[in-house]
């Protein structure tokens, strides 16, 4: 199998943060708001860079999702910072009617989503994000992997137009994504080939789904993993591809069970390719304060979760 | 001026016939806020604005309207179609299935006028204040104005939208709260007093003026004035006295008339009192 080598360890915010400032030069009609999270968020390069063009809101979110879509109606192209608390479940019905009911070419940029937010608690550690966004009409729900991924996709966004959910974290994790690999929105990215089983996997948890399968392969276990960067629009056909061989699957996200990326492949399986499915993600629960490792453990997010579920796919396949 | 104030009034006469028209066709609507802003929307779309009929969503180079309590959409709808936006005949389709003209402004059925669903209460005072924004980014020197309810000022958005506003200095914006002293619930003084929206204002660092939304003379001076005050370092906020129901001797002064339809016996009662100036639809 491939070995996937660690190019270094970065924070996906910080992929956010270069990425915006690299699509900045690229396309003046980026503009960016942040609502008083301009450090955590990693914007302040853009903010030095293009001071007209960066507007802090403070701390208003709801006014922060307003001002975007306006600005969207001049023809900018906003993104907007802060964590994913307070990129969603403070702000749905400004998103819903003003960004994705009215179609606007907005781009929610979300950082500190999930557990990994870590000694913060549960207030901050959304997992209900996705769900969320996922139900809005045309509205795209893209996590990213790691820094490089989550690079590349800040700089794809700006060229599709309608409203993006953009889904990042606060930890520093591996990075492993090619620095030059171009982001196609809704495109499956296949990490590992595998004949047992396909593994899903979004965000955080596409690596602990890698060192996973490197596990399974030293007991002869051969999983296939395949990163879904982009939960809405799903990549149905590649989904189907993969199933319709391997016939057992695992999804690998740091979200709830209930709307995140398991629940839309298995909505899809049902319809078209019933197979055994094993779900890793946090179990309708409220996060909590710690380290992001020990969260991720507690909560049953680790590479041995992940192991542990391919094992019980297998068991169901027989 | 464009137009001489009779010649408005005339318009605002069938604006008001349009209105009763069309809520009464729908049996459903909300007719009160609407007939107490025709005034207002008929000034600012037939004489203060300057935009253009051949829609486009940007609207570079052209004065904007936002419309931010969503719910008095038949007085837009009919100043739309009356100025060219979409044809008049549509009046007829509103809040019926697939019509463009939906119960609240939306911009997914591409009904040309329209940038921004709105309805949910709060959210346009924030979305004019971008497009001001985005406006200053493109050098276009033209005046973004934005229609709240005063029920609406509850929200808290409004307070963030307001203190936002004059931080930045979004002094191309010129915001227009109806101030009828209506809710759903009843008097607004009674249901959550907002109290002095001119000290308000006026404490978060706007520029305050007050009308009468319901003498056209004063309505467009007033809109002019207004206008004179832009690019000055301050956003304009216009305190808009109206009768809820205005134009329909039964309707005024009654919250009674903020969502609720007439019969066929009302509505002919109110359509006596209108002048069918332009011709209905």
């Amino acid at each position: 199998m491939t070995s996937f080598q660690i190019l270094g360890h970065k924070d996906t915010r910080s992929g956010f943060g270069d990425g915006l400032l690299e699509v900045g030069k690229q396309n003046p009609e980026v503009v960016a708001l942040c609502a008083d999270l301009t450090g955590s968020l990693k914007m302040t390069a853009f903010q030095k860079a293009f001071p007209g063009r960066f507007f802090e809101v403070g701390i208003a979110e709801a006014n922060m999702m307003g001002i975007a879509a306006g600005l969207s109606i001049a023809g900018k192209i906003p993104y907007t910072g802060t964590f994913a608390n307070f990129s969603t479940g403070r702000v749905y019905d400004q998103i819903r009617q003003s960004i994705a009911y009215s179609h606007k070419n907005v781009k929610i940029c979300a950082s500190h989503a999930g557990i990994t937010l870590g000694e913060d608690g549960a207030t901050h550690q959304i997992l209900e994000d996705i769900g969320m966004m996922k139900m809005l009409p045309g509205m795209v729900v893209i996590n990213p992997c790691d820094y490089n991924q989550t690079k590349a996709a800040t700089i794809a966004i700006a060229e599709h137009y309608g409203p993006v959910y953009l889904r990042f974290g606060r930890p520093k994790v591996p990075v492993f994504i090619p620095e030059d690999m171009p982001f196609v929105i809704g495109k499956a990215l296949h990490l590992l080939p595998g004949t047992d089983l396909t593994i899903f996997a979004t965000g955080h948890m596409v690596w602990k789904s890698i060192e996973a399968a490197e596990q399974l392969a030293k007991e002869g276990i051969s999983a296939e993993v395949i990163n879904i960067h982009t939960i809405k629009p799903l990549d149905e056909e590649a989904v189907l591809d993969a199933v319709s061989k391997t016939r057992a699957v695992v999804t690998a996200e740091e979200h709830q069970r209930n709307g995140g990326l398991g629940d839309s492949i298995a909505q899809l399986l049902a319809r078209r390719l019933p197979a055994p499915m094993e779900m890793v993600a946090v179990n309708d629960s409220f996060g909590e304060s710690g380290k992001p490792e020990e969260l991720m453990e507690k909560y049953g997010l680790s590479t041995r979760h992940v192991v542990e579920a391919a094992k019980r796919v297998l068991e169901r396949k027989k | 001026m464009k137009n001489d104030i009779k010649t408005l009034e005339r318009i605002a006469t069938q604006v008001r016939r349009d209105i009763i028209r069309m809520v009464h066709g729908a049996q459903s609507g909300h007719p009160g806020g609407s007939l107490g802003c025709a005034d207002l929307l008929v000034a600012l779309y037939f004489e203060v604005m300057e935009h253009n009929p051949d829609f486009n969503m940007e609207g570079k180079n052209e004065d904007l309207f936002f419309l931010s309590n969503g719910h008095i959409s038949p007085v837009w709808y009919s100043v739309l179609a009356r100025s060219g936006y979409f044809d008049l005949k549509e009046l007829a389709t509103f809040r019926k299935i697939n019509s463009r003209l939906q119960g609240h402004p939306a911009t997914h059925e591409g009904l040309p006028g329209i940038r921004v669903a709105s309805g949910s209460l709060g959210q346009g005072l924030s979305v004019a204040i971008g497009a001001a924004q985005g406006k200053k980014l493109n050098n276009d020197p033209h005046t973004v104005f934005v229609l709240m309810g005063d029920g609406e000022q509850q929200e808290g958005q409004i307070w963030e939208a307001a203190m936002y506003a004059a931080h930045h200095k979004v002094d191309n914006l010129i915001g227009i709260i109806d101030y009828n002293d209506k809710q759903i619930d009843g008097p607004v003084h009674e249901v959550m007093n907002v109290g002095s929206l001119r000290d308000k204002y006026e404490a978060f660092g706007w520029q305050v003026l007050e009308m009468n939304g319901n003498d056209m003379q004063e309505v467009v001076e007033t809109l002019y004035h207004a206008k004179t005050l832009t690019g000055k370092g301050k956003p304009i906020l216009i305190v808009m006295s109206t009768i809820m129901g205005y134009g329909v001797d039964f309707m005024m002064n009654d919250h009674h008339w903020h969502g609720v339809a007439p019969n066929d016996e009302e509505a002919a009662r109110a359509l006596a009192q209108l002048e069918e100036t332009l011709g209905d639809y």
